[in-house]
């Protein structure tokens, strides 16, 4: 199966056991053509361009946006969170344009987990998840019950409630992604996006976090997009794969269809191998001192 | 989980209250004119009850007609001068930024001594003579840190350290701007604006300027209060305080404005007094922590409280002469600054 590029995915086949039909019919993102464009100045030719792309994901399942470096992964993160407006195409979520959402309304249907920023005083984790419940508020009102029942049920489901009342920036880099991820479940989004969740964890870490996401998404029927350039992470969980590489989308589908050896070779330009295992995900390994015969 | 509550801000701001009060008192007290307890709480009973003629004494005179005023001012500018000060502290990221550090005092005083040159030679009603010093005083703080702000930017991002050189390299362009205007001015003034730059309460501001001043303290740091939530968000930095439902610009802006106005009040009224806008919110965030929504008003207790007992030992220590209320700050914030300074650089 080959997609051209851009092709939207739509009803992809789902032959796997794992990643069998846990959603319904209904769209909840649908990434419509957007493509954008950076440029240090508006004369000049864009130093990067997206072109454009096209996906749709449904409640309860998890899309990973998979390339090397550079390939408009995270571009295209950031087009779907509402922080850029698309040059052309549009992307729409439960029918709303993103960017044209206002900022708290966005805030309430969209999470964001991104790449950790140092925080300038320190503060506690419930503090941290409190921050979560910030766009349910007006201006100077103080958290209520509710707020505090909800941030106690965000630590809980990403198994953190012990670390409530400890120092953020005296947990460990597991810990505080956890945390992180508890803010974003107290915003209580339909869409939670994950920029490079996976980059500063040990391997532990990472199984862990992205078990958590599973499970969450599953219940609590949360449409997941994360950013990542960790093959075998994105080709154990996520239900659909978006391969990106220079600013284009190559292919959009389940990872067993996505992940074709030769494909993957050009695309992270190493020489791979890739079997599927018995749970029908594709495991992907690194051939090294093969790469003079290729 | 212990959020903040209402009655726990009330309770804390309560107490910085009461601790300001006792500072009031005593600054009533002391000064080259010996009082006593009982005639100040006499006095202070009177002119409560509206009866300000009933005092008898020449002393009561003293306290009610002139510490009064000069430390109810000390309680203006201190309190105008630490919000100010909180609030650029989280809008540029940056715990060492105050309007003195950043060059926004310089920048005031620069508006505040150009409407004094220029204020002579327009035929303007008095009402709005008197208002021409504290709106250039804005006007300069403004454009400062609009200045300031964008030699601070690198690639749309405040870089931190680039932001602080920005701010010393300002203050000090500005501060030779200011040695040159002063040239130009009679040498009858020069003393006067001297103090003043060092920062000084000891001139009253005319009276119709009072109500000026309190309402552009309470508009501003009023306007800067509305988006204490947001504050706490953008301590995470822009983006992610735009991820969880802040109007990042919209914030700016307001602070922006809002600080500005604190500053040209604050620096119109008394001049440049450093540190306190550094300092006061760093120690009220290590005792009360840094939600904005107890931070600023603790901050703006704490700033009232650092001013007046500076003023009041200024006044004192070499009585019956006195020193800029800003040298003492200077004294004793200077020390302090360095200590943060190294212990963020360790």
């Amino acid at each position: 199966m080959s997609l051209p590029a851009g092709t939207v995915a739509q009803a992809a086949p789902r032959t796997l056991g794992d990643a069998a039909p846990r959603t319904n019919g209904e769209i909840r993102l649908s990434v419509e053509q957007a493509s954008y464009a950076y440029s240090a100045n508006p004369a000049q030719a864009p130093l990067f361009t997206l072109e454009a792309t096209s996906f749709q994901a449904r409640p309860g399942e998890i899309v990973a946006i998979l390339g090397p470096n550079a390939s408009g992964k995270s571009t295209v993160l950031k087009l779907i969170s509402g922080a850029l407006e698309p040059l052309s195409g549009r992307i729409l979520l439960n029918g709303f344009v993103t960017h044209s959402l206002p900022p708290k309304t966005r805030a309430q249907r969209i999470a964001v987990v991104q790449q950790e920023s140092p925080l300038l005083f320190p503060s506690r984790a419930w503090e941290f998840v409190l921050q979560g419940r910030h766009p349910y508020s007006r201006s100077l009102r103080f958290e209520t019950e509710d707020d505090i029942s909800i941030a106690r049920n965000a630590l809980a489901q990403v198994g953190a409630e012990h670390l409530s009342d400890r120092w953020m920036d005296q947990i460990s880099g597991g810990e505080k992604q956890r945390v992180i991820l508890a803010r974003a479940l107290a915003q209580q989004p339909l869409l939670l996006l994950l920029d490079e969740p996976t980059l500063h964890l040990d391997i532990g870490a990472q199984v862990d976090l992205l078990d958590s996401l599973r499970r969450l998404a599953a219940r609590d029927r949360y449409t997941v997009v994360v950013v990542t350039h960790e093959l075998n992470l994105a080709g154990e969980y996520a239900d659909q794969v978006v391969l990106m590489q220079r600013g284009k989308c190559l292919r959009v589908g389940p990872p067993a269809s996505v992940y074709q050896r030769e494909l993957l070779e050009q695309v992270f330009q190493a020489p791979l191998s890739v079997e599927i295992a018995v749970s029908g995900r594709p495991r992907v390994s690194v051939l090294p001192g093969t790469q003079e015969t290729l | 989980m212990r959020p903040l509550t209402l009655e726990r801000l009330l309770l804390r701001c309560g107490i910085l209250a009461v601790i300001l009060f006792g500072v009031v008192v005593i600054a009533l007290k002391l000064g080259a004119v010996p009082v006593s307890l009982y005639g100040l709480g006499r006095d202070l009973i009177q002119v409560m009850l509206g009866r300000s003629s009933g005092i008898s004494s020449d002393y009561g005179m003293i306290v009610i007609g002139i510490r009064l005023p000069r430390i109810l001012l000390g309680i203006v500018v201190g309190a105008s001068l630490s919000v100010a000060g909180t609030s650029f502290q989280a809008l540029l990221r940056n715990p060492l930024a105050d309007p003195y550090v950043l060059g926004v005092s310089s920048g005031a005083a620069i508006g505040a001594i150009l409407a004094l040159i220029v204020e002579p030679h327009l035929t303007l009603a008095p009402e709005l003579a008197v208002l021409f010093t504290p709106v250039g005083a804005f006007l300069g703080a403004a454009a400062t840190i609009a200045a300031v702000y964008f030699l601070g930017c690198r690639e749309g991002n405040i870089d931190s350290s680039t932001l602080l050189l920005a701010g010393i390299i300002t203050a000090s362009f500005l501060g030779a701007i200011i040695s040159f205007l002063m040239t130009t001015l009679a040498g009858s003034n020069l003393r006067g604006t001297m103090y003043w730059l060092m920062g000084d309460l000891s001139n009253s501001p005319p009276k119709a300027l009072h109500y000026f001043l309190g309402f552009g303290f309470f508009l501003a740091a009023g306007a800067i209060y509305s988006t204490a939530s947001d504050l706490n968000l953008l301590l995470n930095g822009e983006k992610e305080a735009m991820h969880l439902g802040v109007d990042v610009r919209r914030v700016r802006i307001v602070v922006y404005i809002a600080a500005s106005i604190l500053t040209g009040l604050a620096v119109s009224v008394s001049g440049s007094i450093g540190y306190v806008g550094l300092l006061v919110p760093h120690v009220m965030r290590l005792i009360f922590g840094s939600d904005h929504r107890i931070l600023l008003p603790t901050a703006a207790l704490g700033g009232a409280i650092a001013v007046v007992l500076a003023d009041t030992l200024a006044r004192t220590v070499v009585a019956p002469a006195e020193l800029p209320v800003g040298a003492m700050t200077a004294m004793a914030g200077a020390p302090l600054f360095i200590y943060l300074l190294r212990r963020r650089l360790a």
